[in-house]
């Protein structure tokens, strides 16, 4: 019950904190809408391939407007001193994980609720179906799953910027694979198809019992 | 409570599980003469015998006793023997041995980069010893970390605070946190105190440094901790703000509270404390009672040891 207090009340904490001063918000959603933008000035998106490019596209933006955000919120905790005060409160690291990763689903989740509506106005794509809610969902805990970790990591270097996305493309790989291609199959439907929302959702419980064991030797000296 | 009675043994208690009860005065572990053979109570001494190491069960483990030899103080609340730290080859603290009974108040000194921070941030948990042990209320801080940051109270140069949300906000999720009861209340009752109830529903990006120490020192106290580490509490405030301090620095102790902070002021470390210890290229080169010093001896000790202030 405490555990579940803790992990609430940091996650309110970290809402509130963004709300009013709306750093990572109104950056994430921008750079989103942008590289969508970009991808849909770049691409030949002819009738007969925007399916198939499509999906890249917007999986690309979201990860890339994910990054902006991950690196953010446990960097500002470091920069400020702040996560020396939460380490030194007696609340288990687990909390403190899970509190960030919600936090960082949300804030990823709005920029996603932003870019969607665009993404299927800009490629003239019915996106926005009820099985897509699902792709989204479990894609969104994998790359939040994985960035809440390596953010910890990488903040407490100097090099944060660039160590985070050469740390965490590699091993985002599979969840933007599966999570490209169930888009695509809900776009054009294929016989045959693996299941691609499975593997995201093995990559997701993988990630987050690692991330959830491991995340207190990341973040304690 | 000032007294205390250092004794040779040949065993090094082991810290008990559950927390001592905060009002009552530690002397032995009731447990330690149940289970330790050869060993004597002697009103607050505990003499053990070296030669057949006595044996402590904790949490229903039996744990056998180092036999070595050690300089124990069983008033000691803060207890640090060979205390070493390092970051990568460069030593920081070369083996510190303190001790410090409940109740009392110990100022730190020392010249930049003598270790002062690194010696209180490892005394909260927040950075590791890379040698040596330190104990509070007897409980050992590496293998009790969790526990012992429910008795300390960490002031640092950084006020630990939340820029974005109010006063009041950051002491209610402080006090969530440590879970602390009546959390409204208490957290009400400390703005009072330090003179911040006006600015209650404020947010700290607004607040000057000297009201974002005030602030500091609210949530500091907010778990009403047993220890107090305060690294140079007295940074940013006006003359209102070192009354606050000492106010709140003799009602600490008066309730059995125990207080080592670190200043640069020679006169300000004799004024607030009882014990005063210079700590000097990582270790203590100075230890004395307050009310055996003089300012001119204290600072010719300074000088001495290449202090620069």
């Amino acid at each position: 019950m405490i555990f579940l207090e803790q992990t609430i009340a940091i996650l309110w904490k970290d809402i509130r904190s963004e709300l009013r001063s709306k750093q990572m918000w109104i950056g994430m959603g921008l750079f989103a809408l942008l590289v969508l933008v970009i991808f849909n000035f770049t691409f030949d998106l002819r009738v007969d391939n925007k399916a198939a490019v499509a999906p890249g596209a917007l999986w690309v933006s979201f990860v890339f407007a994910s990054l902006l955000g991950l690196g953010r919120t446990i960097a500002a905790e470091r920069e400020k001193g702040s996560m020396d005060r939460l380490l030194l409160c007696p609340v288990d690291r687990k909390a403190i994980y899970l509190a960030k990763l919600l936090g960082n689903m949300l804030f990823i989740g709005v920029v996603e609720i932003v870019a969607l509506p665009v993404f299927a106005a800009l490629f003239n794509l019915p996106l926005l179906m009820g099985g897509l809610l699902p792709i989204v969902l479990l894609g969104t805990l994998g790359i939040a799953a994985i960035g809440t970790l390596f953010s910890a990591m990488a903040a407490a270097t100097r090099a944060q910027e660039l160590l985070l996305p050469i740390l965490i493309f590699p091993l985002l790989v599979p969840v933007v694979i599966g999570a490209v291609r169930a888009t695509s199959s809900l776009l054009i439907p294929v016989a045959n198809e693996p299941p691609w929302l499975g593997l995201i959702a093995a990559f997701d419980v993988i990630f987050l019992s690692i991330s959830m064991l491991t995340f207190e030797y990341v973040i304690e000296e | 409570m000032n007294g205390h009675s250092h004794i040779d043994v040949g065993a090094q208690l082991i810290a008990p599980t559950d927390l001592p009860n905060v009002g009552e005065q530690l002397i032995a572990p009731s447990h330690a003469t149940d289970t330790a053979p050869h060993t004597t109570n002697v009103g607050a001494q505990l003499i053990a015998s070296s030669a057949t190491p006595p044996i402590h069960h904790t949490s229903g483990e039996v744990q056998a006793i180092r036999p070595r030899h050690r300089t124990i103080n069983l008033n000691a609340y803060l207890e640090i023997q060979g205390l070493k730290k390092s970051f990568g080859l460069k030593p920081i603290l070369r083996g510190v041995n303190l001790s410090l009974g409940q109740g009392e108040r110990m100022a730190l000194l020392g010249a930049n980069g003598a270790g002062k921070t690194t010696l209180l941030r490892i005394l909260a948990g927040l950075t590791k010893p890379s040698l040596g042990t330190a104990t509070i209320a007897e409980l050992d801080i590496v293998r009790s970390t969790q526990q012992i940051r429910h008795l300390v109270g960490f002031l640092s140069h950084q006020p630990y605070l939340y820029d974005e949300l109010t006063a009041l906000e950051n002491l209610l999720f402080f006090a969530k946190m440590y879970t602390v009861k009546h959390a409204h209340e208490r957290a009400t009752e400390l703005l009072r105190r330090v003179g911040l109830t006006k600015h209650a529903r404020e947010r700290v990006s607004t607040f000057s440094r000297g009201q974002v120490q005030r602030l500091a020192l609210a949530r500091t106290l907010l778990h009403s901790p047993q220890l107090l580490l305060l690294d140079e509490p007295d940074t940013g405030l006006d003359q209102a703000g070192h009354t606050l301090i000492e106010t709140l620095l003799a009602e600490h102790t008066s309730y059995g509270g125990t207080v080592l902070f670190t200043t640069h002021h020679l006169e300000r470390a004799l004024q607030l404390s009882d014990t005063l210890a210079i700590l000097h290229k990582g270790r203590i080169a100075f230890q004395e009672k307050t009310i055996k010093l003089e300012l001119d001896d204290l600072q010719k000790q300074a000088e001495s040891l290449g202090k620069t202030e």
